[in-house]
């Protein structure tokens, strides 16, 4: 297991999780026993095959899905202990969602897209939308909070989801193939402006993907396989090879 | 959240349409039947209307205006020979057919009134004396009458004016007067003369007295000089108040029989029920279909953090909404039908409060029954699944 930077706090601390579909011949253990920490102010990636368990383990970290077995612990709460109205309130707060794709609602605009992690909070929607707007100039489309989402790129609609993740400050953001449906050249404009405006001393960001091109983004990928982490790899000082060497080039 | 719930709801017009254009249906089916039955159920009270006295005394065995068992002429002075009475007066009432000057026929509720009292005559007359009825061979007609027996309906210099003539059973009646009246149930106009003059114009029998009216005396209730007078004569007294709970009302009476006995009820009913049928049937679908087209965003919502309780509240709100658009728009349709029927004075419309009420209760049923079935599809979708693409 790699060693935090001394400053960071453990924001997930997941310990021998298990979580399984199905039963009798048919139960399938989809997590076995997995241990993994994700720190405040790192990037990390969760890889591997399609049907590995990443995207059930992201599920159960972001506490939409109960587990078996073990204990996922974030921001120093039992999410296991947790009830269901108090899980609501709890991701409410703490945690943003970038999705594979985006999920805007499409019949409202960006910015009220935008604001909606506020209004669930119980924010007006005046404060809303102004906090909304700032959140969308943090990402470039400030100037075009009043349009609808199917107006937008692919790319620039993953970069309302971002500002929509970030907009009430979570300490964790989960992201689930943020660049699944995009194609390299705006993967790499997402990911780069995700890792400006996501990276934060009090934030862990985890990212489930098997998009090769984007693991030189993390801090440390988890790989995973058969329901298991088979390895968690540290990158001292992860940069974007692709975009460095387009711009190299440019 | 209420104007994200509105946004949503009024951003997929296909559907949202096709919701308020199901619950439109509804409503105007629901409320348009349902009037049209009450209208009908109107008319056949409408003598009672016409011939505004407080108490009616007919045959025992009679449960109904337009249905007339004869009695003698006698049972007037038995039935004013009651001591909580006022006064008593013959009544003839009965289709006639009257035969127009191109020599067709037309069928008409002819009523004969005590000619001295003129008790019994029209609450309003439009032209002409009442007291002329006392003239020889004199009839008033009301205002459909100008019309309908006119020989030219729809020409206006046609229309029947004071002092036409035309023949009831051979026998010459001149009009003297036009008055105010509700339409009968069968849907002739009403001819009013006087009591000895209606026995003529009628074919002979044996008995022609249709019914007596009469009053109490000063301070005594109508209902206790009813009881009294079936208490003594062993005739029926009805009392002429409105369609209420009390059967010994003569309205209500009326109306009983006829929801009793006849298939109206049943053929209007159907059409109501059709009507709350096709409702469900369309705002359920839809809104369904509305809730599983938006399954991925709502759930993104509640992965997010919104409650069940809170993405219910949006679901129950954008069919309220839908509810009372739907409402409204069917309302307004049914009362453009109302302005119809009430100037050209048919089909028959009476809207009592308690039909629309009663249509609103039914369309936000409907909405509810829809927003419950999203709700119940919404509350099974487990956030984790929007991690599933």
């Amino acid at each position: 297991m790699p060693n935090p930077i001394p400053t960071t706090r453990i924001i997930v601390d997941v310990r021998n999780v298990e979580k399984s579909f199905g039963d009798g011949d048919n139960r399938i253990h989809v997590l076995k026993k997995i241990m993994l920490q994700a720190y405040s102010g790192e990037i990390m990636m969760l890889v591997g095959p399609s049907g590995c368990g990443k995207t059930t383990l992201l599920s159960a970290i972001a506490g939409t899905l109960r587990v078996d077995g073990g204990g996922i612990n974030v921001l120093e709460n039992q999410l296991n202990e947790m009830s269901g109205s108090a899980l609501t309130r709890f991701r409410s707060k703490n945690i943003g969602f970038i999705f594979q794709q985006f999920n805007l609602i499409p019949t409202i605009n960006i910015a009220e897209n935008v604001g909606i992690p506020l209004m669930i909070q119980g924010v007006s929607s005046s404060k809303a939308l102004q906090r909304a707007k700032d959140a969308l100039d943090r990402v470039g489309l400030g100037k075009r909070w009043k349009e609808r989402p199917n107006k937008l790129s692919g790319g620039e609609q993953q970069r309302v989801a971002i500002a929509r993740a970030l907009v009430h400050e979570p300490p964790l953001v989960i992201c689930d193939e943020p660049t699944a449906a995009l194609d390299a050249r705006n993967g790499e404009i997402v990911l780069d402006l995700f890792r400006q405006v996501a990276r934060s001393p009090d934030r862990a960001v985890i990212i489930v993907t098997h998009d090769s091109r984007i693991f030189s983004y993390a801090d440390r990928i988890a790989r995973m396989d058969d329901g298991e982490i088979v390895e968690v790899h540290e990158q001292t000082q992860p940069t974007p090879p692709h975009f460095v060497h387009e711009h190299s080039h440019g | 959240m209420i104007g994200l719930a509105l946004k949503m709801l009024f951003g997929d017009t296909a559907k949202y349409v096709m919701l308020v254009a199901g619950l439109f249906f509804a409503t105007f089916l629901i409320v348009q039947q349902a009037s049209v039955f009450c209208g009908l159920m109107l008319w056949t009270t409408a003598t009672l209307r016409n011939v505004a006295a407080p108490i009616f005394v007919v045959e025992e065995r009679v449960e109904q205006i337009n249905e007339t068992n004869p009695m003698r002429d006698t049972d007037v002075d038995r039935v004013r020979s009651v001591s909580s009475v006022r006064w008593a007066m013959p009544l003839y009432s009965g289709i006639q057919r009257v035969r127009l000057s191109d020599g067709s026929f037309k069928t008409v509720q002819l009523v004969g009134i005590d000619a001295a009292s003129l008790a019994g005559a029209p609450g309003r007359m439009v032209e002409g004396r009442l007291e002329d009825l006392r003239l020889p061979n004199t009839v008033v007609i009301d205002q459909l009458a100008t019309t309908r027996l006119a020989s030219n309906p729809k020409d206006p210099s046609t229309k029947i004016k004071i002092g036409d003539r035309f023949e009831i059973n051979d026998v010459e009646a001149r009009v003297v007067g036009i008055c105010e009246a509700m339409r009968s149930f069968t849907g002739g106009p009403y001819v009013w003369t006087t009591y000895e003059r209606a026995l003529q114009y009628t074919p002979p029998s044996r008995k022609m007295l249709s019914a007596v009216i009469a009053a109490p005396v000063k301070g005594m209730s109508v209902e206790q000089a009813a009881a009294d007078i079936e208490r003594t004569t062993e005739l029926r007294a009805y009392v002429n108040h409105n369609f209420g709970k009390d059967t010994k009302d003569f309205n209500t009476s009326t109306v009983w029989w006829y929801i009793r006995n006849t298939g109206i009820p049943i053929s209007f009913g159907t059409t109501v029920v059709i009507g709350f049928i096709v409702g469900v049937a369309i705002a359920c679908q839809t809104f369904y279909s509305f809730v599983l087209d938006n399954l991925k965003h709502l759930g993104a919502l509640k992965a997010m953090g919104m409650s069940n309780v809170r993405l219910s509240m949006m679901l129950l709100f954008q069919a309220f909404t839908i509810g009372i658009i739907g409402f409204g728009l069917g309302l307004l349709a049914t009362s453009g039908f109302a302005m119809g029927a009430l100037k050209n004075g048919q089909p028959p419309f009476f809207m009592p409060w308690q039909i629309p009420v009663f249509a609103f209760v039914a369309v936000q049923l409907i909405c509810m029954l829809a927003a419950l079935l999203g709700i119940i599809r919404l509350s099974l979708y487990e956030p984790a699944m929007v991690f599933r693409a």
